[in-house]
């Protein structure tokens, strides 16, 4: 156990050499390092949201809205269908519920037909790697005149998937023009996206530049209905709806049915000041068949008054004085710089597909982050002298080795972290001072065990030895079980605590090798250059 | 040269295991209680497991005027709302139960930021929603349930059934003596208290194990001991070893309870308190069940021809290894 081959020896120095070499960079600040030659590595422990500051929003997608939206795809795809085949049909209907559209033949003879024209709306999908497909979207069934599409939970789960990956790249664009360093954005789960911010300071800006659905609409104002009297009476006249604007009070509006342009045909937007006035305003461009229609639907209405609509929210509602046919135009609303600006990542980074709402927020300020950084720093170190103190106490030479063991194993720690990119949390913080206590239990069981087997009348050599070889059973034994515990915690924890499991795996990992390899090699060092007759122990 | 100082003797022959009847008393009541103690004045459950709303502000005077905080936030109509000192005369943690919906505890947030305007510091906001706390419910308990498992099939394949239960049991001992601490000092119970429990499992788990391995290593040394002595003097021999660890551990743990930050306080505390269950309940639970249960010594005969004992393969494979 004693005598190690030369290559083991170099191998081992090598690796704590190489773990110091990794650990050093976190000893300097960011700032410091900028300034170091490039073959000295940068790469520092990544701090968490729970110490540097930031937000943790983890999103749900409405899943009922999803569905609702698609039936009425469906609902549009059925009335097309059957109207180029001249099919007659009544009850054409949506039930959100039962996920699934229905309708009646007018005609017997018709239904046959009806149906194979109706199966023609669903399409396969799910197609896996060996190329084959889970089935179709829509589920298209009969029973007697009356025809029943319903949404399959294959197409379901098609529809959220892409919905979600569509929300991810939009989130993208909106978190990426607020301007901050490496957010995480995530898909957890089946219809959740999680969203790490760090070092926001404005969360509450950031969650409305998220959440917003972005859904832009231009819509004619019906010019013949009084919207005072309709916003009291609740009687919408037929083919338009009631909306409001977001002024305090809110002020009503009629505006007909018809989307003129949607936000989909816009190319870009841009934030800008009103030429006249001097005030916020956002500039936008439509592509070429939104310009075409623009230009058409404000050609035929001059003089009347449209609204421009934001998540069922009127922004603005100009008087139209001329024919806009460039395909560009402005958006004014008594708008704050900031607001102007906001709108304008909106309207560029597109609409969410379906809404999303705030399932767990989780924001922790700079200051607190700093405080918890302090606070850690002074216990870990605390912490770590006492051990050191107490193992120089317990064990006198042979409990330096140990503690010369111990600032190996911290620094294999960092270095780890630091290369593996990994995140630390304060939990983690204090999982390293577990890891102390581990990595000092495994220097404390081979003393423990030296000095009993120098009791049963070994020599120093022997009792080293054989010392040796005993507790390592003892040692792996130990460690595997914590190993399992801390595994349990990767595999179910989150955020922090996953930070914790990290930490406490690879200091398990660390300490086993460290009390097997280095305490020994300096001991067994050390019994060749002095040849003892006893040992201080 | 120093060679250390002796905390413990060498030789001490304590009867550790005569003294069970006193210990099952103990060990019983520390695992009941806090059970009962459960059960009537509950777990200080946060926001993790119960849903609600948690916002940290250090307010721009000091002390915090906690009286007129809440004069603030209670016209609010958001329901129950805990507001308390915390950490510092001017840190004060606001509380708010669930809302009914996703999108009232957003605007749950937004009144009490209005209500209270520039005159605090937000700190940390968080909200937890009712679908993320029964899920974070349901994964605390798998996670506990998963890691005993996998430690007592560990414990199993390494050593013998008896072990594995004995393990299993002072687990669940020091589990419950720890939630009932939780439930004493009404501590906020929350996914870092589930890390704290299972960190406990782990640790204490690690203290049994090297007992284990003395008792298996007597068992093989000494044929015709009875098992109580046998058990007393592998845990005689283990003390040092155990004192100079937990005491070690302690050492290291202990900054946090003062100046960890308040954070941190709940989880160092059930730590400080995991690491003395666990070392008493390794001497006092996990040692003496052998004798109830009956460890069967010709599984640890020793030689390793009789191979019967999955135990002595391990043995003899790692000092191969060795």
């Amino acid at each position: 156990m004693l005598h190690f081959q030369r290559w083991k020896v170099i191998l081992v120095g090598i690796i704590v050499l190489l773990g110091f070499v990794f650990a050093a960079p976190n000893l300097f600040p960011s700032s410091a390092l900028q300034g170091l030659p490039s073959w000295f590595p940068h790469k520092q422990v990544n701090l968490g949201l729970d110490l540097q500051g930031g937000a943790h929003l983890l999103y749900r997608m409405d899943e009922k809205e999803l569905v609702d939206d698609w039936l009425g795809t469906i609902r549009g795809d059925v009335r097309e269908s059957l109207r180029s085949n001249r099919i007659g049909y009544i009850d054409l209907n949506k039930n959100t519920a039962s996920r699934a559209v229905s309708v009646r033949i007018r005609k017997p003879e018709d239904v046959e037909r009806a149906f194979t024209e109706l199966k023609k709306i669903a399409v396969p999908v799910g197609a896996d790697v060996f190329g084959g497909f889970s089935g179709n979207d829509i589920d298209v069934t009969r029973s007697g005149d009356k025809i029943t599409l319903t949404a399959t939970e294959v197409g379901l789960n098609e529809r959220i998937s892409s919905a979600i990956q569509a929300s991810i790249e939009t989130i993208r664009r909106r978190v990426d023009a607020f301007g901050t360093t490496e957010p995480s954005i995530q898909r957890e789960g089946r219809d959740r996206i999680l969203v790490q911010v760090p070092g926001v300071s404005d969360v509450q800006r950031l969650k409305g530049l998220i959440g917003e659905t972005g859904k832009l609409e231009f819509k004619l104002v019906d010019p013949s209905a009084n919207a005072a009297e309709v916003a009291i009476s609740k009687k919408v006249p037929p083919g338009t709806e009631l909306l409001y604007s977001e002024d305090e009070p809110p002020i009503p509006y009629v505006l007909k049915d018809r989307v003129l342009v949607s936000g989909e045909n816009l190319v870009d937007s841009q934030p800008g000041f009103d030429g006249r006035t001097g005030e916020p305003v956002v500039n936008f461009r439509f592509d070429a068949a939104g310009a075409k229609r623009f230009g058409r639907a404000t050609q035929d209405n001059v003089g009347l008054p449209f609204a421009i609509v934001l998540d069922n929210k009127v922004i603005s509602a100009p008087v139209i004085r001329e024919p806009i046919l460039g395909g560009s135009g402005q958006i004014s609303g008594n708008f704050t710089v900031q607001e102007a600006n906001d709108l304008s990542v909106l309207l560029r980074s597109g609409a969410l597909p379906a809404k999303l709402s705030v399932i767990e927020e989780r924001t922790v300020g700079a200051s607190l982050g700093a405080d918890s950084i302090d606070s850690g720093q002074k216990a870990a170190i605390a912490g770590m002298i006492l051990v050191v103190g107490f193992m120089f106490a317990a064990y006198g030479l042979f409990g330096v080795f140990a503690n010369i063991a111990l600032l190996v194993n911290v620094a294999l720690i960092f270095a780890v972290l630091s290369l593996m990119g990994a995140t630390l949390t304060l939990p983690g913080i204090a999982g390293i001072v577990l890891v102390i206590g581990i990595a000092v239990d495994a220097n404390v069981l081979i003393n423990e065990r030296i000095r009993e087997e120098m009791r049963s009348g070994k020599s120093p050599i022997a009792a080293v030895d054989s010392g040796y070889s005993r507790a390592l059973i003892t040692i792996i034994d130990s460690n595997v079980t914590t190993l399992i515990a801390v595994l349990v915690l990767f595999w179910l924890g989150s955020g922090p605590i996953r930070g914790f499991a990290v930490t406490l795996t690879i200091g398990v990992l660390a300490s086993m090798f460290t009390a097997v390899t280095v305490t020994r090699m300096l001991v067994a060092a050390w019994l060749r250059w002095k040849r003892p007759k006893e040992l201080p122990l | 040269m120093f060679r250390g100082i002796k905390f413990v003797p060498a030789d001490t022959k304590i009867d550790f295991v005569s003294q069970r009847v006193v210990a099952w008393f103990v060990s019983a009541f520390l695992t009941v209680v806090p059970l009962v103690l459960v059960a009537t004045i509950g777990l200080n459950m946060g926001i993790d497991f119960q849903g609600g709303t948690l916002i940290e502000v250090k307010t721009k005077e000091n002390p915090a005027q906690l009286a007129e905080i809440r004069g603030k936030i209670s016209g609010l109509g958001l329901g129950e709302v805990q507001i308390q000192e915390f950490g510092a005369p001017d840190e004060v943690l606001i509380r708010i139960a669930s809302q009914p919906t996703e999108e009232e505890q957003q605007t749950s947030i937004a009144k009490v930021k209005e209500a209270l305007g520039d005159t605090v510091e937000y700190r940390r906001t968080e909200i937890v929603g009712p679908t993320i706390s029964s899920e974070l419910i349901a994964g605390g308990t798998l996670a506990v349930v998963v890691a005993m498992i996998g430690i007592m099939i560990y414990v199993w394949f390494r050593f013998e059934w008896q072990f594995a239960v004995a393990a299993v049991a002072s687990l669940v001992h020091d589990v419950t003596a720890t939630i009932g601490l939780y439930a004493v000092m009404q501590l906020e119970f929350n996914v870092s208290s589930i890390a704290a429990i299972l960190t406990i499992i782990g640790y204490s788990l690690n203290d049994k194990v090297v007992i284990f391995d003395r008792i298996r290593e007597n068992l093989r040394k000494y044929k015709r001991m009875p098992l109580v002595e046998l058990l007393d003097r592998s845990i005689n021999e283990m003390l040092s070893r155990a004192i100079l660890t937990h005491v070690t551990t302690l050492l290291a743990m202990m900054p946090f309870l003062f100046f960890g930050g308040e954070a941190i306080y709940g989880f160092a505390i059930a730590m400080c308190f995991g690491i003395i269950v666990g070392a008493y309940s390794s001497i006092f639970v996990a040692s003496p069940m052998q004798l109830i249960l009956g460890v069967q010594r010709e599984a640890f005969s020793g030689s390793p021809s009789s191979a019967k004992g999955k135990a002595d393969k391990g043995k003899a494979e790692a000092e191969a290894r060795a």
